[in-house]
């Protein structure tokens, strides 16, 4: 299940070199932290 | 609320975030966030604004709770072994975590 | 790396909770119909100051960061600042969840000046015409004295707290421009079928449209709109609403009641949703790591008559709570289910043996005496 809907339209221009090192870097920093509302889960006041 | 994270750009145009900080910045965890092991990483809590932020894998832990302690996000990265082509991902990261003010710039 | 997603890692429950409620009294000054633990009489047994700072304690021990504290009427309890400025005194972050009966200006002021302390107001009506015949007469001043009283000790932003009924949904908006008007935030939850909500359910729940209306608001206009990731099982209608959607209970939230009971949620205040208790099992920790409740609660959950349904990843099958005090299995649709499932399935629960809320301490009904002539 999807935790969020990920944006995955590209808005800025880039090069075919950066391309591939910057999905990496996006796909890795996704997975590296991950914000949370702290009202965000069900089961509190 | 989500926050979509943005990919860390290295051609010269940035349009959809400004990138506060390079590898080069002298960062450090908030005094007054709280970190929590946990199975997977960390849960990180900012006391003041009451974000929540978990730290999903355990090296990015090391390296945001050990930042204050190295001259750069560089220093930071390469006294964790971390590979090359993984730093624009933790710089990434930490750029995130500077925007919910649980990092900070020294 | 692992590919699990954070929330597939949360369903299998955290070595602490993210955050917890904490009823710390039964007692009440109000009788609301809907009354989500039967509140009103305080409880013999309820925990001493003394025990309620070695529940803070043990919190402290597992970070803890941050609880919400209600009841009943948490400020009624004579050592209310106490118990709240021994747990941010210690690191732990109190919301706590009042009528404002008690927040006059000398508390209002008191509150204003401490620190890591976040108050939520319970409102259910935009004006006194729809709040009080749920919370009772006079309840709307009084929330709006409370908030007066906040915002002129400079207190900040407090939360409005209200339980979304059949009579409040054409007044979202106004809601939203109160909260605003007081430089707060608003906070809409779904009402649930426990402690006296059951026996008003019927009356108070949400319409199928008022609950589309609820789901479009959202979208429109709630992005500084809290909701408890309550209603997540409204997300079979379109893309999620923020949160985490899944059932936190047992997993990274749980409650611990006025006497130290450790359910899986305040919403199922009985014996089949009970952990155990903090003074009688060894403490809050090890009923939290090792009950057999949580544990099993912890286990992937089937998604029983569900798994035919598209909307399942979506809605997960909606609230336990919801559920058991309608009488349906745990293992099939929400009695609100948005595409009808439950309503359906409904049809076939015998009146009545719906389980009934234990540990009621509603007060006695008052007996009317007839007036001669009438």
């Amino acid at each position: 299940m999807k935790l969020m809907e990920k944006d995955t339209t590209v808005t800025a221009e880039q090069t075919v070199e950066t391309d591939a090192v910057n999905s990496a870097a996006s796909v890795e920093a996704e997975l590296l932290v991950e914000e949370i509302s702290i009202d965000g889960m069900c089961g509190v006041y | 609320m989500w926050r979509v994270l943005i990919p860390l750009r290295t051609s010269s145009i940035s349009l959809r975030a400004v990138v506060i900080i390079t590898a080069d910045s002298a960062c450090e965890l908030h005094p007054h966030v709280a970190v929590r092991p946990e199975p997977f990483g960390a849960l990180a809590y900012h006391y003041d604004n009451r974000r929540l932020v978990f730290l999903r894998h355990p090296d990015v832990v090391k390296v945001v709770t050990s930042l204050a302690h190295h001259d750069s996000v560089a220093d930071t990265l390469r006294a964790h072994d971390i590979a090359e082509e993984r730093w624009p991902a933790f710089v990434s990261a930490i750029d995130s975590l500077i925007s919910s003010e649980i990092v900070r710039v020294r | 790396m692992s590919v699990e997603t954070l929330v597939d890692q949360m369903k299998g429950g955290l070595d602490a909770p993210i955050c917890l409620t904490w009823e710390i009294t039964y007692a009440c000054n109000l009788e609301c119909v809907h009354c989500l633990s039967s509140s009103g009489r305080r409880d013999p047994r309820e925990l001493s100051t003394e025990q309620a700072k070695a529940v803070l304690d043990e919190l402290k021990a597992l970070q803890v960061f941050y609880i919400n504290i209600g009841g009943g009427e948490p400020m009624v309890r004579r050592d209310f600042f106490e118990i709240i400025e021994h747990s941010v005194s210690n690191g732990i972050g109190v919301k706590f969840s009042t009528n404002g009966a008690f927040i006059d200006k000398k508390n209002a002021e008191r509150l204003a000046a401490m620190d890591y302390l976040d108050i939520q107001i319970s409102l259910d009506g935009a004006d006194a015409a729809t709040n009080d015949p749920v919370r009772g007469p006079g309840t709307f001043d009084m929330a709006i004295r409370a908030m007066d009283n906040l915002k002129a000790a400079g207190f900040g932003e407090f939360k409005i707290s209200v339980v979304v009924t059949r009579h409040n949904v054409s007044q979202l908006d106004a809601f939203k421009a109160m909260a605003d008007a007081y430089g707060a935030q608003l906070r809409i939850t779904r009402l649930r079928p426990s402690g006296r909500g059951a026996d008003t359910w019927n009356e108070l729940h949400p319409t199928n449209e008022q609950q589309v209306e609820v789901y479009n608001w959202l979208m429109k206009h709630g992005e500084n709109v809290l909701t408890g990731d309550s209603f997540f099982h409204l997300n079979a209608l379109g893309p999620a609403l923020p949160g985490l959607n899944m059932c936190g209970a047992g997993r990274v939230v749980c409650l611990i009641d006025p006497v130290g009971d450790v359910y899986a949620c305040p919403f199922v205040i009985h014996d089949q949703f009970k952990a155990g208790n903090v003074l009688e099992d060894g403490g809050f920790t090890k009923v939290w790591r090792e009950s057999d409740l949580f544990t099993e609660l912890r286990e992937p959950q089937s998604a029983g008559a569900c798994a035919s349904c598209g909307s399942y990843d979506a809605c997960q099958g909606g609230c336990m709570a919801a559920k058991f005090f309608t009488g349906l299995p745990l293992d099939g649709p929400d009695p609100e289910c948005v595409t009808g499932h439950g309503e359906a399935l409904l049809q076939a629960v015998p009146v009545n043996l719906a389980p009934r809320p234990m540990s009621d301490h509603s007060k006695p009904a008052r007996v009317r005496i007839p007036v001669a002539g009438s």
